[in-house]
């Protein structure tokens, strides 16, 4: 089968700064794939290299076999953006501009039946005839998702599809893409939240500096990465047994970097056994960039 | 829609929108352009009319199709500079970015609506200056021919302009100091016979003054130059500021990095 994505040793530069170094990456279709990565880590960069709002230093990226540039018009029917930067058009309502964004890509009045459902699914359907500059920010992304897919593309690729969403309208967005995912779409996405990645994707590819530094099955890479911070608030020192998973201190307020939820119990004891007594605590996500210095500093 | 093959339905689709832009806000975009250029219209005459002819015309009615011409140029310029540069800014330009219309497509649709921008302002100042002036128009082909070539030119330009601005302030610096000079030397206002040979031969420089002067053929049969000529240059100048506008666009310059 056709990979829904390929990209091969692609760069990207801007100046002397190396946005992208090197990528390789095939997605197949009907998965569910996360991109992940701190701030600036090049998701961006690579996710408009396949829409083909900027062009590749050198490498080439196909989408559902079609080149982004030799086979821009075809690359283009098959793939659909949610754009990171909350963008509108200031002078059209919901439906007009969904209407629009069909006709693009050369749909017409056949096609207004799918616009309507993409409203009511995405609860749109009593804004639909608001002017895009009056929605709320949460209403604004997911007119952006409607937006993608206007044209029933295979290959869906939303960036940063939560940032600043909130948790009601991020489990009505997942429900709603999940479905799009068991109805044979292929969905990418990229996040900051190893949380999300977590739940959803079945593959996921680790970002940083330009590069991909880890690519796994999500179950596979989670039991590699520290994924969850313990915060704990002690009545004395850390034993020093438990000090190789310290992340953080200040006073006697620690941050252990912890694989599975299942090492709490065996840190517990650790401490009880030490005669210290826990003040508080509190499991956490851990922060990408702390993951990211884990990862890069293994050996 | 039904007419428009599945082909053409996505630089079609683009035109509509276009075109449904400035007509959303027609007030300022139409309305207005009408007004100011009956302003011009009113003070002008009123204080040289009687005291000056050209070409055996009376001031007002030389004056009209001037000021007709240059509100045209100035409103398809706007229409395909300022929708750029908006969607620029905005970031909306990206939903058209991300479509499989080509940069030829682009380029036509954004000029189809520029022209006719230019054509609605033109039609509505002369529907409503006829409503108090005679003017009867000699060679109707001529004054369409110049009115579609001048806007076109225009609207190419205005491509131009609205992809190489990155700001607002930088769109107004090009409106200020190209647009309006090039549209105020142009002989709107007078027959350049009446200056002195060096602002002649600048004014031989201007595309706009070609534009106006063969507009102005349209209406009274006479003209400072041959209307074929003017209608040349016009058309030259068009293909060049086109080639600009479609070799800009093919590089993708400031919109695909
Ligand atoms: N147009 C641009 N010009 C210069 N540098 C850029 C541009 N776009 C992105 N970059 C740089 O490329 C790097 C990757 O950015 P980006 O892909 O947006 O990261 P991410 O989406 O992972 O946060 C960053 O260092 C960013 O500053
Ligand atoms: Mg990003």
């Amino acid at each position: 089968m056709i990979p829904a994505i390929k990209i091969e040793q692609v760069q990207k530069h801007y100046g002397n700064l190396q946005a992208l170094r090197g990528i390789d990456l095939a997605i197949e279709q009907g998965e569910f794939f996360a991109l992940l990565g701190p701030n600036g880590a090049g998701k961006s960069t690579l996710i408009n290299l396949l829409a083909g709002l900027i062009r590749p230093t050198s490498g080439r990226l196909s989408v559902m076999g079609f080149d982004v540039q030799t086979q821009y018009r075809q690359a283009r029917h098959t793939l659909g953006v949610v754009p990171q930067e909350l963008v509108f058009d200031p002078f059209f309502n919901v439906r007009e501009m969904l209407r629009f964004q069909a006709g693009y890509f050369g749909l017409g009045p056949e096609n207004d039946a799918w616009v309507d459902e993409i409203i009511e699914c995405l609860g749109l359907a009593d804004k639909a005839h608001t002017n895009m500059r009056k929605l709320s920010g949460g209403m604004k992304r997911r007119a952006l998702i409607a937006q993608a897919l206007v044209h029933k593309p295979p290959v869906i690729v939303l960036d940063e599809p939560t940032a600043g969403v909130d948790v009601e309208l991020r489990q009505m967005m997942w429900e709603f893409i999940k479905r799009l995912n068991r109805e044979g779409h292929t969905i990418i996405l990229t996040t900051h939240y190893l949380e999300e990645a977590e739940t959803l994707c079945s593959r996921v590819a680790m970002m940083k500096q330009g590069q991909i530094i880890a690519l796994d099955s999500t179950a596979n890479l989670l039991k590699k990465i520290p994924g969850k911070n313990l915060r704990l608030k002690l009545s004395a020192a850390l034993p020093e047994t438990l000090r190789p998973l310290l992340r953080h201190e200040e006073g006697n307020e620690y941050m252990l970097a912890l694989t599975e939820v299942a090492q709490v119990e065996r840190v517990l004891s650790q401490i009880r056994e030490a005669n210290i007594v826990v003040e508080d605590m509190q499991l956490i996500e851990a922060d990408l960039e702390d993951v990211f210095v884990d990862l890069v500093g293994q050996p | 829609m039904n007419l428009i093959s599945r082909e053409m339905r996505g630089p079609w689709t683009l035109f509509k929108k276009e075109l449904l832009r400035f007509w959303r806000v027609s007030f300022q975009t139409v309305a207005a352009p009408v007004m100011t250029a009956l302003l011009y219209l009113l003070v002008f005459s009123h204080v040289l009319e009687g005291r000056v002819q050209v070409h055996g015309v009376n001031y007002t009615s030389f004056l009209i199709p001037g000021l007709i011409m240059m509100s045209v140029l100035q409103n398809a310029f706007a229409n395909s500079s300022s929708s750029l540069i908006q969607s620029k800014v905005m970031g909306n330009l990206v939903f058209v970015l991300l479509t499989p219309i080509s940069y030829l497509e682009f380029f036509l649709a954004f000029l189809a609506a520029a022209i006719a921008r230019g054509l609605v302002v033109g039609v509505g100042i002369y529907l409503v200056v006829i409503l108090f002036i005679d003017l009867p128009i000699i060679h109707p082909l001529m004054v369409l021919a110049f009115t579609i070539l001048g806007s076109a030119l225009l609207g190419a330009f205005g491509i131009i302009a609205g992809m190489w601005a990155d700001k607002f302030d930088q769109m107004a610096a090009f409106q200020n100091f190209i647009i309006m000079p090039l549209s105020f030397l142009s002989g709107v206002f007078y027959s350049i016979h009446s200056l002195p040979p060096f602002w002649q031969e600048v004014s031989h420089l201007n595309p706009f003054f070609y534009i106006i002067d063969g507009f102005r053929y349209g209406f009274f049969g006479v003209s400072d130059m041959s209307p074929a000529v003017s209608l040349s240059i016009v058309a030259l100048s068009f293909f060049a500021i086109a080639w600009l506008a479609l070799h800009m666009l093919k590089s993708g310059y400031k919109l695909r990095g």
